[in-house]
């Protein structure tokens, strides 16, 4: 090979290098855009129709007047006992697999598999499995202990897998010295690894709980009524969320309620980015101090 | 580890004491009651697929014991709800499956160049800015999507393409293409990161460029990674439903033009749950027959996924 084709394919693949670069460099730059976008379109939209009002009223018939009060207290009382439900039921899984039961049987492979299976499971059919046995065979009706069960099954996968990573990254030898000073099993568990654990987990119960705040279809099938005019009372009562206002206001054809929709979509943003934000923090906090 | 555990396990035989447990005492009773607390919490999770599996299973089969699964499956006419009734579930498919299709299409080499990007190329200043937006994206509840498709996405494409309907699949496509780019790029990116550095060195020192060692060497390294990484969007993708209820519309028609409106599996159980169908008829039980077939779809693509992350972890760890 002369000297010259030589250089050009030197030339050649620097060319190439240099294009593929720059492809995956638009690439993320694109993500980035469309973030930016959908961020703006959305508050475009629905910043003018933020209100005091607009979080202290009711939904109505007519646009302007319709407000999101009982969709906000509908997804506190839902995220809520959600949480209560889910997060003890959660870590003490996590705690069977990780502690109790720290070699692999063939049971808890099957739990392990299955967990992760569960997690690829798509959330509409967690809500046909909530609507088949909460809401019909138990009884339940479609109430907020329904739709908060649901949620609970829904996001037990994630919150198991994130409290067991958690978990796994405490270093032996804390478990070692408490058992060593005579503590049982339990005192070392709830005394050391727990605490040592915490921040890991409780980054996982906020990205869970954000994920249960975000999801609609579940609570669809479970039957959370769209036009709410009262806050729940209790674990019976009917009940709307916040996205399910969303959703239904998304599909009116009116121009206002299309600007209630983003207002909306605002305060649930607001408030998912800043539970997003305590969970960087909180993960950031801990790889500090580890 | 199990080396170590193998040892332990001998010294257990012969002494008869576990390193790890206590011999009985005082604190026994309390000891056993967590710990069965905490298997029954662990048992749960397979209570909830156990669940799923019954339920789904029953209602389809007293929905099949009216419609026959010949006529379910092969069928071209989805129309449960009108005279003369059809249950012909291809039109749901086919829409569900030009959904992910297209998703696919804007996700995989978007994400996978992402994924590149941040494994091969981005410092730490740029992938403390890029990271978190992305986590942001992935965090995006599905109707805020479906919002975006709605108001923004379709009436972008209607100034270019008049003849797009309001309700239309490209507009749903492309909403949960970018719904699911962040899980494309984040699990690539672990699949590239997860590469030994030998590789790239050896690819280096043998006079390769960036581009060589990312596209030639670490990228067929991580190739089942990233396979894995696609199925599993896909198959986010094929479950996906408010943002699809909302951009693609509800009319269960046979169409492969993705101007037009379709509906997916999973907008049409929305659909019928947004009224309030009484247990035991046809209409509750489709929902289920659907259901499972939405279930038969995402499970075997999630095995297919375990499967591939099987084995690249075999080769790698």
């Amino acid at each position: 090979m002369s000297i010259e084709r030589y250089r050009k394919r030197v030339t050649a693949r620097g060319v190439k290098d240099l294009l593929f670069t720059n492809l995956c460099f638009v690439a993320t730059l694109i993500g980035i855009v469309l973030l930016a976008v959908l961020l703006y379109s959305v508050f475009r939209d629905g910043s003018q129709r933020l209100s005091w009002d607009f979080l202290n009223s009711f939904p109505s018939r007519f646009p302007e007047k319709a407000g999101i009060k009982s969709a906000l207290f509908g997804s506190l009382w839902v995220v809520v006992l959600t949480g209560a439900i889910a997060v003890p039921t959660g870590i003490a899984a996590a705690i069977y697999l990780e502690e109790f039961q720290r070699r692999r049987t063939w049971l808890t492979e099957l739990i392990q598999v299955n967990i992760s299976n569960l997690a690829g499971v798509p959330s509409i059919v967690y809500g046909l499995l909530g609507l088949a046995v909460f809401v019909r065979w138990m009884a339940l009706d479609r109430s907020v202990i329904s739709g908060a069960l649901t949620m609970a099954l829904l996001i037990l996968p994630m919150l198991i897998t994130v409290s067991q990573e958690a978990l796994k990254a405490v270093p032996d030898s804390y478990r070692e010295g408490s058992l060593a000073l005579g503590a049982t099993q339990w005192q070392t568990i709830y005394r050391q690894v727990l605490p040592a654990a915490l921040p890991g987990i409780l980054t996982g119960v906020i990205l869970s709980l954000s994920r249960a705040l975000g999801e609609t279809a579940p609570l669809i099938l479970i039957g959370a009524v769209s036009f709410v005019r009262f806050v729940p009372e209790g674990l019976g009562s009917s009940f709307t969320v916040l996205p399910i206002q969303i959703f239904n206001w998304t599909s009116q054809p009116q121009k206002g309620f299309q600007e209630a929709a983003a207002a909306g979509i605002i305060v649930l943003l607001v408030v998912l980015l800043s539970l997003n934000a305590t969970a960087i923090y909180l993960r950031h906090r801990a790889s500090r101090h580890a | 580890m199990t080396q170590a555990r193998a040892t332990e396990d001998r010294r257990k035989a012969r002494t008869g004491v576990d390193r790890f447990r206590r011999p009985p005492g005082p604190g026994l009773f309390l000891e056993t009651t967590i710990r069965w607390v905490c298997f029954a919490a662990a048992a749960v999770s397979i209570l909830t697929t156990l669940g799923i599996v019954f339920v789904l299973v029953k209602e389809a089969y007293l929905f099949f014991r009216q419609v026959s699964p010949l006529e379910f499956f092969t069928g071209t006419r989805w129309a449960p709800l009108f005279q003369p009734r059809s249950f012909g579930v291809i039109p749901l498919i086919v829409g569900t499956l030009m959904i992910t299709v297209g998703a696919g299409l804007i996700a995989i080499p978007l994400g996978t160049l992402v994924g590149l990007y941040l494994s091969e190329y981005a410092s730490l200043k740029v992938r403390a800015v890029v990271k978190p937006a992305l986590e942001i994206l992935a965090g995006i509840p599905t109707v805020v999507y479906g919002y975006f498709g709605v108001f923004f996405v379709t009436p972008l494409l209607r100034v270019f393409f008049p003849s797009v309907e309001v309700f239309n699949v490209a507009s749903g496509a492309i909403v949960v293409g970018i719904m699911i780019l962040p899980l494309v790029s984040s699990l690539c990116e672990d699949a590239l990161s997860a590469v030994p550095r030998s590789l790239r060195e050896g690819a280096y020192a043998l006079g390769a460029t960036k581009f060589e060692v990312g596209w030639r060497t670490v990228f067929p390294a991580a190739l089942s990674g990233i396979m894995a990484s696609f199925v599993l969007a896909l198959s986010r993708a094929i479950g996906e439903t408010m943002a699809v209820t909302l951009a693609a519309g509800m009319s269960p028609k046979l169409t492969f033009n993705p101007a037009e409106s379709i509906q997916t599996m999973t907008a049409y159980i929305v659909q019928i749950s947004r009224g309030d169908t009484p247990a035991g008829t046809v209409e509750y039980q489709t929902i289920f027959a659907v259901g499972v077939t939405l279930f038969a779809f995402t499970m075997a693509m999630n095995i297919v996924a375990i499967r591939l992350v099987k084995r690249f972890r075999q080769v790698y760890s």
